[in-house]
Order: structure tokens, then sequence, then C-alpha cells
């Protein structure tokens, strides 16, 4: 038996509506016997009548709604049908749910799932990746899961913590990722994890990246240079220790992000190790995001906009030159 | 949390008003009106950080908001709602410790002026972005019922420049969806900040959009506080008796500006006599004089009364230590593993 990525997101739901009756989910198109655009919802409506429920095409109200509903007591956990679609919520998110602890001292426990990422033909509305919007804001969690276990976890340990999660899935790990079985141990939300050990570059990365960076480091491993790969997993917080470390290791940074170039998860990395790890640095650390530029819609375009294992490895080779 | 002494019948009156709640609406009205006078006049001297945003004209409409809730509801109030959320039953130390920044208040010099709240006793923190905690009250209406409370509703205000927005049209559909019992009422007071109404919508009467959602619509002259009585609690009992969603838009003029910074030169003189630019303070105690509902003792018991609360209020609060940075926590997650270390 096997596990994809979208099936975890599912189980862990599944077992969020069993085990916790404060859990409710909101979203489009999420209920009856459709089950969501990508179905991580099917089969919940029918197990967990009320509690998996459909919503107008209404993003700002879906949170509104979810954050008076987590104000009172509730769990909710929203679906946008795509992370892009959250732009309509933002104000909810970053305004309303951002700042309520701040405020009132009352939590605001909602899970907002985005749906997150590339895919082939998808566009620059369906495509997008909104981790470092989310981050720049006081008061929000945002995790970014780039193994069928994290998915799994993760989400389940999203749904506890006492603020607002903004939980990015990849889409292109839905069905690309699978697991043998759910997974029994759990590395917490704000703990980094070092996926593959090296000793000459480190690589930081988180979600669908992850997997093009390990692809660089098997290539790189053939010819006898070693790289780590470090998986964020999550973006706030960010673990800057394990990524010090890391670079304390290996001398040698680069970091990639799928999402637009200015600012984000990646310049947030450097500017914290050249802050604080500048004396760990043999060379000048390095970047890579996608374009900036809408992300394209024709795959031969998309798949020259986002980091890949091959724009990945040659910016690890100008690095180990220094 | 709620205040519901009944301070009507101190001295007996002579005919009984028009609404069983009129005289104790009234002493809300007066008591927003000199407290608002002594905020206004803090302002100017000098004594308060940030904007004063007053209720003045629209007190009638916002203490029948605050009235007719009990403990359970559920009340988003905006920015001109000192009225009502007194009614609802929040102290005067908390408005007072909010504008003064005491470190006391309810948002412990975080968040200042109209954007206080106190959510564990119904009462919600705006945010200025306005429709915005429509949807949060259809969240708080639908945890209720899903938690098994019975009897509740929720009411949120906003003004006729509040309903030309995404949020609100979306907040105020969801409602629907939801089959929430819930009140919106609007006050047209005839300015967004500084916009007239003809640059803010072009149907004919707000009111009409209720149908559009499937809720159901009132108008009401917001200076006639036994007709703002009659329908907002009216309003409040269809929501709380199984009714659709309810619209009450209130016809109304802002009696200052958008905030005391604003000395609102843009409002005509010829509008200012049209019948729904009345004072709603002066025009309701002129009725309980005239009708003699309530005999000028009263009145001038109530007016002392309130300014020795009022007084008492603000000297507690200015008495009270600010925050200083040094002592807050500066951490905006409840969860405290979660804090980012920049």
């Amino acid at each position: 038996m096997s596990v994809t990525y979208l099936e975890a997101i599912r189980e862990a739901q599944a077992h969020l509506l069993r085990e916790d009756k404060r859990v409710f989910i909101y979203g489009q198109d999420i209920s009856g016997k459709f089950g969501g655009a990508f179905k991580a919802t099917k089969g919940l409506a029918a197990e967990f009548p009320n509690r998996v429920l459909n919503t107008p095409i209404s993003e700002d109200a879906m949170v509104g709604t979810a954050i008076g509903a987590a104000m009172e007591g509730m769990r909710p956990i929203v679906e946008m049908q795509f992370a892009d679609f959250s732009s309509v919520a933002l104000n909810q998110i970053l305004n309303n749910a951002g700042t309520q602890y701040w405020r009132t001292n009352i939590p605001c426990p909602i899970t907002v799932r985005l749906p997150s990422g590339g895919t082939k033909g998808s566009g620059p509305f369906h495509s997008q990746s909104m981790e470092a919007i989310y981050s720049h804001y006081p008061g929000l969690v945002v995790v970014a899961p780039a193994t069928v276990e994290d998915a799994y976890t993760m989400l389940i340990d999203a749904v506890a913590i006492d603020d607002p999660v903004i939980y990015c899935e990849h889409k292109y790990l839905y069905y690309h990722l699978k697991a043998d079985a759910l997974p029994k141990d759990r590395l917490p939300i704000g703990k980094a994890r070092v996926v593959r050990p090296g000793r000459d570059l480190s690589i930081v990365t988180y979600s669908a990246m992850v997997h093009e960076a390990l692809a660089v480091a098997r290539e790189f491993s053939a010819g006898g240079v070693e790289i780590e790969v470090v998986d964020l997993r999550s973006v706030k917080p960010l673990d800057t220790d394990t990524v010090l470390a890391s670079v304390a290791r290996t001398g040698r940074l680069l970091c990639v992000g799928e999402s637009f170039p200015w600012g984000g998860a990646t310049a947030e990395i450097i500017a914290r190790v050249a802050t604080e790890g500048f004396h760990l640095l043999d060379a000048a650390p390095a970047r890579i995001n996608a374009k900036d530029t809408p992300i394209p819609y024709h795959p031969n375009l998309w798949s020259e906009h986002r980091p890949n294992a091959k724009s990945i490895a040659a910016k690890a080779r100008q690095i180990l030159a220094e | 949390m709620l205040q519901t002494a009944k301070r009507a019948g101190e001295s007996a009156p002579a005919n009984a008003p028009p609404h069983e709640r009129y005289l104790e609406a009234f002493r809300w009205m007066l008591q927003t009106r000199i407290f608002e006078e002594k905020l206004t006049s803090l302002y100017r001297g000098g004594m308060i950080t940030g904007g004063v945003y007053v209720g003045r004209g629209q007190e009638a409409v916002s203490t029948a908001c605050g009235l007719f809730l009990q403990k359970g509801d559920v009340f988003a109030p905006l920015i001109r709602d000192q009225a009502g959320r007194a009614a609802f039953g929040e102290p005067l130390i908390n408005v007072t410790r909010t504008y003064l920044g005491s470190r006391q208040g309810p948002m412990r010099g975080r968040d200042g002026n109209i954007h206080r709240g106190c959510p564990e006793s119904g009462q919600l923190a705006m945010i200025s972005h306005l429709g915005a905690m429509i949807p949060v009250v259809v969240g708080k209406l639908l945890a209720k019922r899903m938690k098994g409370e019975k009897g509740f509703i929720g009411l949120t205000t906003i003004g006729e420049g509040g309903m030309q927005t995404g949020a609100t049209h979306e907040g105020m559909n969801i409602a629907s969806v939801e089959k929430v019992p819930f009140v919106i009422v609007a006050s047209n007071n005839h300015f967004a900040y500084s916009t007239p109404n003809d640059r803010e919508f072009a149907c004919a009467h707000l009111a009409d959009r209720a149908r559009g959602y499937g809720y159901e619509g009132h108008r009401v002259d917001g200076t006639d506080l036994a007709a703002c009585l009659k329908v907002i609690g009216g309003a409040v009992e269809r929501a709380r008796t199984g009714g659709p969603p309810q619209l009450v838009v209130a016809s109304l003029l802002r009696l200052a500006g958008h905030g005391e910074h604003d000395d609102a030169s843009y409002v005509p003189a010829k509008m200012k006599k049209e019948p729904w630019a009345q004072d709603c303070v002066a025009r309701t105690e002129q009725l309980i004089l005239e009708n003699n509902w309530a005999d000028s003792e009263t009145l001038k018991k109530w007016r002392s009364e309130i300014s020795a609360e009022v007084e008492k209020a603000v000297e507690t609060a200015q008495r009270e230590a600010a925050p200083v940075g040094n002592e807050e926590d500066w951490c905006a997650v409840a969860t405290r593993g979660m804090v980012d270390r920049v």
C-alpha cells in the first residue's frame, strides 16, 4: 500500500475531523460527492456531515467566517481552491487573523490550505507560491511541507496551533510523491530538516524545490561533490539555527525558492546567514527563484520560469568555483 | 457584562413614552453625547494621541443597536457606535483607558480609539477595513450553532460608505447562505468621509438591496428614537425568532467631521436643514419634555450623574500608567514555539 501527498492531506483532515469536534472544513466545491477541485476532501462530507461545508466564491468572507468561528472556539480549515485566489482574502488573513491575538488576546486558530506552486499549463493565476507575502506579516505561521509524511503531520500540527497557519501544499507533489505508509513520528513545525548531508555546499529550500535540489545533489555526488540539502519545512518561523549549522559544515550557501525573486524566503535566509554567520562563508551566498514575470502558461516557458535541476546545478557550479 | 439597569421611572413620568425602553435609550444617548463632548475637548487639549471619532447625530440608531442585544449575542460595532457599545455593556472606563493610552485598557496600548473590543463578552474589535467584520460575525454565529447554543443573534453596523465594499457584499451574502440570525444596521449619514451619496452609490435606496441578498429590508428615520427602537428592535426580534437576515437602513446626517480633525466644511448648509439632518438627542429631549414623559428635573439629574461618571472614568484612566516598550513582549503569536527569531 502506498500513500500520495494528496492522500496524506485528505487522511490528515479525516483524522482531525474524527478526533476533534472543533474541526470543520470550509471551502469551494469541497462537499458532496465532488470532494474539492483536487479531491483533497473526497469522501469526507459523507463521513462527517455538516462539517465539510461548501461556500460561495467568496474568499474574503470564507476566511472572515473562519476567523469568527475560531474566536468562538472552533478549529476551521479553509481550503482555497488555488493559492492564487487567497489574494482576494488577503485583508482577512493579514489584517484580521494576523492582528487578532495581538490586539485582543483572543487566539485565532484558523488553518488556510493553499494549493500552491506551478504545474504544466496552469498559467499566471493557478500557479502562484505565496509564502513570502504571508511571512512578511506578523501573527501568522507559514508552512510548506515537501514530503508525504510532513504533509500529514504538519497539517495535524497546524490545526493544533493556536495561531493562524498558512499551509502551502504543492500541487505538483500531489500525485508525484508517494510514501509506503502514513508516518508515526513527527518533527514539529518550526524545525528544518537536513534531508541529505554534505560537506561542499548547502542548498536551503522548501516545498517542491526540495526534490529539484535532491536531484542536483545526486548528480553532483557522482562527481565527488557532496551537497547538503536543508528542507525548511516551515518558512515562518524560520529555523535559522539549522541553516547556520549547515553553512558551518559546508561554507557555501545556495537558497532556492519557487516564488518570485523580490524579497521572500530566499532573501531572508541570506540576510540572516550574512548577518549571523558571515564568518562561516567561504563564498558569496546566492539564491535562485522564479523569474520576475507572471507565471507563463506554455510548458516550454514555464519550465524555464521556475528554478529547476538544470538552473540550480548551474548556480551551484558557480558558487563551488569561487 | 451586560448593563440592563433600567433608569427610567426614577421619577414617575406623567405619560407613557412611545416605547417601553424609550427613556432608558435616551439616557444612553445622553451619556454618549456628554462623554463624546468630553473626548473632543480632551483631543483639542492635546490629551489624546491619534484620532477621535464620534457618533454625533447617530446616537439613536446606535443605542437601538446595542439595547436589544443579550448575553450570548455578538455585536460588531463600528466607528460611530459609542452609544451602542455602552448600551450593550461596555464600561466607560474601557473607552477612556483606550483613548487615553492606559496599559490597563482592553487593548493595552496595542490599538486605540474605536478599534477597541472585548470579544470574550461578545463585542468584537473592529478593523478599519469596511465590511470585514460582517463574515466574522457570521463565523461566530455559525460556531455557536455548531456548539448547540440557542437564542443568540449577531448584529453589526455599517455606513452607506462601507456598504460599497466587496467585503460587505461577500459578507452579507454568506450570512444569508449560512442562514444565521444576523442583523446589519446601516446608517446613511450622507458622507463617506467627505464624499456625498451621489458618488457612493446609484441605486434608489440602499434598503432595496435587501431583496437581492435574501434579507428583509427596513428603512428608518435615524433621528426618531421611537422609530429606531421599533424598527431595529423588531429586526433583532425577527432574527432571534428564526427570520432571515435583516437589513435596516437609517437616514441621518453625521453632525461632526469624519474625525475631530475634520471640520466637515464640505457639508452644504442646505443639507443641514433636511428633516433627516436633525440632532436626534435634541429632538428626543424636546419630545420628552413636551410630552412630559420625564420632567426636566429628572433629565438634569441624569446629566449630572453622567458628568460625574465621565469625569471619574477620565480621571481614573489619566492616573494609570502608559504602556512602555521594554515591558511589551513584542510577540504577535499565541503559540510561544512559533515565534520567529529574526
